[in-house]
């Protein structure tokens, strides 16, 4: 897994079905980085519906949120709408786990990417990053922690 | 591990003994089928521990998710003010499944609330900002999804069933028994 104070490596992937993004696109802006494993995971107030109700939060620390995963474009399009999601979902899905594997989170067992957060500064430098571990959703403590330290270092 | 941010005070709603050795507080969205499940299980526990453990409640609605949660959680506000909140608290859990608007009006007409009260106490934004704030303090106490509870301030990563918790529970009060 990547470790802090190195930059973030850049990447593109597909947002939407016929949109991609890069993360150089939110240079000037703080980052989180959640790494989950797939939509659809079966709880209510999973990891992305918690980070769904955090806009006022992220935004007061000039804060975007990414989640990525190795779901398809149109997968991801069918789980943002049914969990009414307002945050930007990547699809690391060709090559798979392509990007997971570059910051070190991908399981090659299981063939998914495991739970893990980065926080990015506004230059796009790694100032926090978290394994959850297994079957644990990380919450967002630590995420509004690494926030704040940003800001006061500012 | 996550702790409570801020720590139980008597602005929270709680019942029982506030000298009790135990503090159990949830984290919940009235809209929430896991909250309304984890209901009953949790009147059992208090049955069980009667004066040995304070129930305190946060709000935690996942408004995106379910749009009455938020409602919900201001109506509870408003009882609270006329001194109604746990019996609010356990109708609107009992009756989980026709939640709305209309149904929280009713809810307090059969606690015999005064309505005028009730309705303006709805459109104040001091409940909703009280709201917000509990879940403020539940995001930075490491909530990850409803409901969540803590013991004595410290987070419980357990299964929600009557054995897990109450046994969590007895832990807690043997603790405290030998630290005294």
């Amino acid at each position: 897994m990547l470790g802090t104070n190195i930059a973030a490596p850049d990447f593109t992937l597909h947002a939407t079905p016929d949109q991609k993004f890069s993360l150089s696109e939110l240079k000037g802006k703080n980052v989180i980085l959640a790494f989950y494993p797939a939509d659809w995971s079966p709880v209510c107030g999973d990891q992305m519906s918690l980070y769904n109700e955090m806009h006022r939060f992220f935004n007061k620390y000039n804060a975007e949120i990414l989640g990525i995963s190795v779901d398809g474009k149109w997968c991801h399009a069918a789980f943002r709408e049914a969990r009414k999601l307002h945050f930007t979902l990547l699809a690391d899905f060709e090559p798979k786990g392509a990007i997971a594997k570059k910051y070190g989170v991908y399981n090659e067992k299981e063939g998914r990417s495991e739970r893990a957060l980065f926080v990015l500064d506004d230059e796009g430098i790694i100032r926090w990053s978290y394994l959850s571990p297994v079957g644990i959703n990380p919450g967002a403590d630590g995420i509004l922690e690494a926030l704040e330290l940003i800001s006061r270092k500012k | 591990m996550p702790g409570l941010k801020p720590p139980f005070s008597k602005a929270d709603h709680y019942k029982g003994d506030l000298e009790s050795a135990v503090q159990l507080l949830e984290y919940g969205d009235f809209q929430c089928p896991h909250c309304g499940a984890a209901h009953p299980m949790l009147k059992k526990i208090e049955k069980r521990f009667g004066s040995r453990m304070l129930f305190i409640f946060r709000h935690f609605p996942l408004s995106e998710l379910h749009p009455y949660a938020k409602i919900a959680a201001i109506a509870s506000e408003a009882a609270a003010r006329q001194g109604s909140f746990w019996e609010i608290f356990d109708l609107i859990f009992e009756n989980q499944s026709r939640l709305n608007r209309e149904m929280l009006l009713g809810l307090a007409k059969s606690l015999h609330l005064n309505l005028k009260k009730f309705q303006t106490d709805l459109e104040d934004p001091a409940l909703a900002e009280k709201v917000e704030s509990d879940f403020e303090s539940g995001i930075l106490s490491g909530v990850n999804g409803t409901p969540s509870f803590y013991i004595n301030g410290e987070k419980y990563n357990g299964p929600y069933t009557f054995e897990s918790l109450s046994l969590a529970v007895d832990q807690a009060i043997e603790d405290s028994s030998r630290s005294v």
